[in-house]
């Protein structure tokens, strides 16, 4: 099933909110760009999620906080959007003691936090796919009204970690709902030369699932799906795909300059930037006015520049305290 | 006391585990109905019950990746895979991800997995059923490695690792399956980490894993008979080594044989050996001898098979070549 332009007074949640949360992550994202490509202050990898905010906004508006995010390495808009600290999410760029993983995890493991529901994020394409299978067992099996949601790019439905959790999840009729947010792109190669399926959504059924299509630049039609999806998972049903079609704004990583795509096709995507749409549904509806947004807008860029400060300042863990990390001791 | 077979104490540790804690679960191919392949979880499912035990598809990237997320989620599961070599399907699992979570969480996760998997060489399984390489796992900071050799170790360490906090990789031998060993009745567990002195002896450290254990015991017997007293030490639990126990061995005797069904090149026998050199080398007598399966896979041929395998007559043979005894 298709889901898109589901209208606004369908929304039981507090839109401006939901727009405030896309641009936490707009102006977040933005500002690792620059601390990477102007600044230089960050090295390592880093997955931007500028253009995608509108599935991880809508997505986990639906969750509670003990709900489960597992995601990938793309991962700054799920913590964000999950509700991470995001000080803390911005100290764990800079390799900080009081970054979500102290550090040691970086960008692309950013998005673990426990106590937000942030189970895990993997670097490894597709591997938190089965992984995400025994969270929705653990819930089943402790009867716990605790949805799973597992994040992951058109990328990741290649890999045999996609096949054995998908048939697993359906052969056991595990809680998980799957989201699948499709960007075109699998790293630098696009969907048509490395998907043998007619589209991700018809390989998705092919494991005996609920699929459904949405807009996933239509922060709306994401949460109304969403919100559908989890109450049937919390209730222990499931699993359940989701396939969201969106489109990276910027390249694989954040130095990837993405020349390899059509200008035409990505000037097509730009006009429909999620925010620029949301924004202009509010301004339209009489809910949001141009000076309303720049202030909203203002007070997200300070609260990342707080962010950048507190990471700055933040100190890196002791080294003799790495060994402490590495097995559990009672 | 009672003697039972490899498999039994195996099945006996699950199932008083699974007694005392109900968010132990049990999950791999055939491990369910069919009772397993080599029978270590008969019974657990009528036992326990489909919730508890699990028959999973021949899939083993979502055996330890489902096992992981359990894990997460606040389960205690017990991750069968069939044989080892089918371990490096889900290496990324097991290497990349279970061992690696804790640590670049920061700390914040705890996954206590235990994968069992055995390896079958000595049962003319061929090439791509009897490998066994604890290597590439101890390898992993983050897994912890038990091999045990005797009924007795196999319950008692089962039954800690189950107890663990922290993923293990549970290797079991094969051909031990069937042998039997003195296992009480009576509730005990040993500990990882601590090796085991399985014979006493002053002339010569015999350091034996998992099957070769055996093999050490029969050629120290042949040792004895021409008056050469043999120390054999099961390490039992690869990470954590047990060092120091090895150590006082070789600082007493100062001639060293290390056995392990591994191929030599950077195989367990040269983490050991290694180990023992810096640590003890004034108090080594000659080089370190180790034995070890040659740099060939394995072959089919039951003949064959047994030529390229460890047993009693080589640990001799090493013996008598290095340190110019005559036997």
């Amino acid at each position: 099933m298709e889901i898109k332009n589901i209208p606004l007074n369908e929304l039981d949640v507090e839109p401006i909110n939901l727009l405030k949360k896309m641009l936490q992550i707009r102006k977040f994202e933005e500002k690792i760009e620059e601390l990477f490509l102007v600044k230089g202050t960050l090295i390592g990898p880093a997955h931007l999620y500028l253009g995608q905010e509108a599935i991880a906004v809508g997505i986990c508006s639906a969750l509670k906080k003990d709900d489960y995010v597992i995601t990938s390495y793309r991962c700054h808009g799920h913590a964000i959007a999950k509700g991470v600290n995001i000080k803390k999410l911005m100290a764990e760029m800079f390799g900080k003691e009081t970054g979500t993983c102290k550090g040691l995890g970086g960008s692309m493991h950013a998005a673990i936090s426990p106590e937000d529901g942030l189970i895990y994020a993997t670097a490894i394409v597709g591997s938190q796919i089965p992984i995400a299978a025994g969270l929705a067992l653990s819930n089943k099996y402790l009867n716990r009204k605790i949805a799973t949601v597992c994040f992951f790019g058109d990328g990741a439905v290649n890999t045999g970690a996609f096949h054995e959790g998908m048939n697993l999840a359906s052969l056991w009729k595990l809680p998980v709902l799957y989201v699948c947010e499709n960007n075109l792109y699998a790293e630098f190669t696009h969907i048509t030369r490395s998907l043998s399926s007619k589209s991700i959504a018809e390989r998705a059924a092919s494991y005996n699932m609920k699929v459904f299509i949405v807009d996933g630049n239509d922060v709306i039609s994401v949460y109304k799906v969403a919100k559908d999806c989890i109450e049937e998972i919390r209730n222990l049903n499931g699993p359940i795909f989701i396939e969201a079609r969106t489109y990276r704004m910027k390249g694989h990583g954040v130095y990837d300059q993405a020349k390899y795509r059509d200008p035409n096709e990505v000037n097509e995507w730009l006009q429909r930037d999620p925010i620029k749409i949301f924004k202009e549904k509010l301004i339209k509806e009489k809910l949001l006015d141009e000076e309303g947004y720049k202030k909203l807008e203002r007070e997200v860029i300070n609260e990342v520049e707080d962010a950048v400060r507190f990471a700055e300042e933040s100190k890196v863990l002791e080294f003799n305290e790495l060994e402490k990390l590495v097995y559990f001791e009672k | 006391m009672r003697e039972i077979t490899f498999v039994e104490a195996l099945r006996e540790a699950i199932k008083e585990e699974m007694k005392r804690d109900e968010k132990i679960i049990v999950l791999g191919e055939d491990v369910g109905r069919y009772g397993g392949v080599y029978k270590v979880t008969q019974g657990l499912i009528e036992e326990f019950g489909e919730q508890r035990v699990l028959d999973t598809p021949i899939s083993e990237i979502a055996i330890i990746g489902a096992a992981a997320g359990a894990a997460l989620g606040g389960l205690k599961p017990i991750a069968e895979i069939m044989y080892m070599d089918f371990a490096m399907i889900a290496l990324d699992q097991i290497v990349t991800q279970i061992a690696k979570m804790r640590f670049m969480s920061g700390g914040q996760l705890k996954i206590p997995i235990v994968i069992r998997t055995q390896y079958s060489l000595g049962r003319a399984h061929g090439s791509q059923h009897s490998q066994f390489f604890p290597s590439w796992f101890v390898n992993s900071p983050g897994i912890k490695v038990v091999s045990p050799s005797t009924p007795y170790d196999a319950k008692g360490l089962l039954k800690s690792s189950i107890r663990e906090e922290n993923p293990v990789l549970f290797i079991e031998s094969g051909v031990l399956y069937r042998t039997k060993g003195n296992v009480p009745e009576e509730e005990y567990t040993i500990p990882l980490g601590k090796a085991d002195i399985k014979k006493k002896g002053d002339d010569i450290t015999i350091i034996a894993v998992s099957r070769c254990l055996n093999e050490a015991i029969k050629a120290s017997n042949i040792l004895e008979g021409k008056g050469i007293s043999a120390e054999v030490i099961d390490p039992r639990t690869l990470i954590p080594l047990d060092i120091n126990t090895i150590l006082s061995s070789v600082k007493k005797t100062g001639k060293v044989v290390i056995v392990a069904d591994d191929v030599k090149f950077c195989s367990i026998t040269s983490e050991i050996a290694m180990q023992i050199i810096e640590n003890a080398f004034d108090y080594l007598d000659g080089p370190i001898v180790r034995i070890t399966s040659p740099p060939l896979p394995v072959p089919f041929s039951p003949e064959l098979e047994k030529m390229y395998m460890i047993d009693e007559n080589k640990i001799i043979k090493g013996i008598q070549q290095n340190f110019g005894y005559k036997i």
